[in-house]
């Protein structure tokens, strides 16, 4: 991030989100809202003093409630740009709160760069191509999982606190505690597949990260707390890249990890610790844990708002929401859209190499396109005979990537194709009720020939292939 | 319900180690050792639950298994498994812990026979057949088992009332001796 955030050739827009993308490859206009952080970038200089100043103490979205935050506050210490932001949900100022503050963030403020008043910001900017790495989620499993206490446990964490936790600039200061009492924990219980491959409550597919940062955390737990011991309850163990069989199998092996092969059926507390009811289904028996901690393995999942990203650029998704490549195995970064490009888990669940592979490719194919002059399309397109186009505008209704627009001739208006937009799926054809869009390649007459040509009665006798001369 | 408990699990691990130089801890259940097994099909576990037992501390399930007894030790497990773990050797090992902790084998006429054979070794040096098979039917309560048998035998010289001893009977007995120290 310091290092893009340095190149004179990237820009980077944070707490910014794009609100409107229009236009075609090479020729994206977009609508971005940089909302209003109340702190002026081109003042401050980072120095933290009004954080420290700002009475208003709230939990942290970054350390997952692990932590506390001010109300104006920069997320992590290494965040780019180093500039706080004040959260006007919180803030004492913005939720007029009978606790004053007397705007300490701006008195302890030397460089006069907190400003309450500061509005959003509107930008319009034209982009050759738009690259989608807009990540995933996490299943809210307290929900579905009323087995694992649905929340009500408070050392039934996630994997994702458990990393916090491992952080050494993270909210216990790198020290592995339990939530409820902030002791050393000494039987530690993971379960993967929470939510994963589960049909009934879950998604049915593998969330392919799991398997791995289950057994980095298992080996780190070890690291960190000596006596510490851990389970892990598993389905499949998914390692299947390089040296990731090896990384499992030394967590097993050197560190002791116990690995049990069946899910977890019900977590329980019974006397301060948590009992995990659980099955060997290679030894074949009903297996139990008496457990200080359990971490699970939550599945990956499309962002919630995955779905009007893919509306508002015109890609398609899976009914998972997870954006569709143009082909799965030729086409693996490219979205149907030309020019949109996809990179990372907003795609499918992927660890970091893979992610940095796609983002790398996702960048090369954009080279590819912004290092050109001319574009070159596929044959079959979709074309407009002007002549008989009404000026209906169905066309325009029922395109899936926007790529019809109007055009004036004579007077009338007329549907107007843009070749570099258009996929040629044909959804216009079919809809014209004035037959005035054609697909290229794929003209009435052309389609009327291919059916009529086995039916027509050859001159010549021909002689059955296979059969006695 | 089985407690996994860590330090049991563990402990139970390093005993088979310590015992048979063999780490189960390697097992990875693919299987292959039970689906090799001439006599899997007649065990109440198969091998790779033995194996699994063994690295969970499934103690009592395995030690009183009929799988333990039934094992041959043809050693088609130990050949082909791709982790190298000596299986035999592990079932060798678990029918050492299982006599020595006394947990009575589901068919008593197996560990009957294991008993009196090597009761029997240890006494003449070699296996006094005649002794051997008439302390077998009797503590199987069936004393005429295979009597007919015992005739033609008797006749061919392949069973003799005099049964022959080795000459170092004290080597023998040191051999017991440290054989036995070996399980605890």
């Amino acid at each position: 991030m310091v290092e893009s955030s340095k190149d004179k050739n990237i820009t980077i827009h944070t707490y910014s989100e794009v609100e409107q993308v229009k236009g075609y490859v090479g020729n994206f206009d977009v609508r971005i809202r940089k909302k209003a952080r109340s702190v002026d970038m081109s003042k401050c200089t980072g120095c933290g003093a009004c954080s420290e100043a700002c009475p208003h103490v709230v939990p942290s979205e970054w350390d997952l409630g692990l932590g506390t935050r001010k109300a104006i506050y920069t997320p992590f210490p290494q965040a780019v740009p180093n500039v706080p932001v004040i959260d006007r949900d919180t803030c004492r100022i913005f939720t007029k709160s009978k606790e004053k503050c007397g705007a300490a963030c701006v008195r302890a403020c030397v460089a006069k760069a907190v400003n309450h008043k500061q509005e959003d910001e509107i930008i319009n900017e034209k982009f050759g191509a738009i690259v989608v790495a807009t990540g995933y989620s996490l299943i809210p499993w307290e929900k579905h999982y009323g087995e694992y206490g649905g929340g009500r446990y408070k050392d039934v964490i996630t994997a994702l606190h458990f990393e916090r936790m491992l952080q050494a600039s993270g909210p216990t200061g790198g020290h592995v505690i339990r939530p409820s009492d902030g002791k050393e924990p000494k039987n530690v219980v993971f379960i993967q597949c929470v939510g994963s491959r589960d049909e009934s409550k879950g998604v049915p597919y593998c969330s392919g990260i799991c398997c791995m940062y289950t057994a980095k955390q298992a080996i780190l737990l070890k690291e960190h707390c000596h006596d510490a011991q851990a389970y892990v309850f598993y389905i499949d163990l998914r390692a299947t890249k390089k040296n990731y069989e090896q990384f499992v199998l030394r967590a097993q092996r050197d560190y002791g990890v116990i690995y049990t092969r069946g899910r977890v059926s019900r977590i329980y507390e019974k006397g301060g610790k948590l009992v995990v009811k659980g099955a060997d289904t290679l030894a074949g028996m009903p297996v139990e844990v008496e457990a200080d901690l359990v971490v699970l393995a939550t599945a990956v999942v499309a962002q919630p708002d995955a779905a009007d990203v893919a509306r508002m650029l015109s890609i398609p998704h899976d009914q998972f929401v997870l954006f569709t490549e143009a082909h799965p195995k030729l086409k693996p970064v490219e979205s149907v859209t030309r020019g949109i490009f996809l990179a990372g888990a907003c795609q499918s669940p992927m660890d970091i190499p893979e992610s940095v592979a796609m983002g790398s490719a996702a960048a090369a194919k954009v080279c590819g396109i912004l290092s050109h002059t001319e574009l070159m399309l596929d044959p079959t397109i979709a074309e407009v005979n002007t002549d008989r186009c009404s000026g209906c505008l169905a066309c325009t209704k029922v395109c899936p990537f926007e790529a019809i627009t109007t055009v004036e001739i004579d007077g009338r208006t007329v549907s107007n194709v843009i070749a570099s937009v258009c996929q040629g799926c044909g959804t216009c054809a079919a809809t014209c009720p004035a037959s005035a869009i054609t697909l290229k390649g794929f003209t009435n007459e052309e389609i009327y020939s291919q059916i009529e040509a086995p039916f027509k009665k050859s001159e010549k006798k021909e002689v059955a292939v296979g059969a006695p001369a | 319900m089985l407690q996994l408990n860590a330090e049991t699990v563990h402990s139970f691990r390093d005993t088979i180690k310590r015992l048979s130089d063999e780490d189960v801890s390697r097992c990875y259940q693919c299987g292959k050792c039970t689906a090799g097994c001439p006599v899997a099909t007649d065990m109440d576990i198969t091998p790779n639950q033995v194996m699994r037992l063994v690295q969970i501390n499934g103690r009592d399930r395995v030690l009183s298994s009929s799988t333990i007894w039934l094992c041959l030790s043809c050693e088609t497990c130990s050949t082909r498994c791709p982790e190298d773990i000596d299986i035999a050797k592990v079932m060798d090992t678990l029918r050492k812990i299982s006599v020595a902790e006394g947990f009575a084998s589901p068919q008593a006429s197996i560990t009957d026979f294991h008993r009196l054979f090597l009761a029997s070794v240890e006494k003449y040096g070699r296996l006094n057949e005649l002794e051997f098979s008439i302390r077998h039917n009797l503590a199987m309560k069936r004393p005429t088992k295979d009597i007919g048998l015992a005739v033609t035998m008797f006749q061919k010289g392949k069973i003799s009332p005099f049964g022959g001893k080795v000459k170092d009977r004290d080597g023998i007995k040191k051999i017991f001796a440290e054989s036995k120290r070996f399980v605890r």
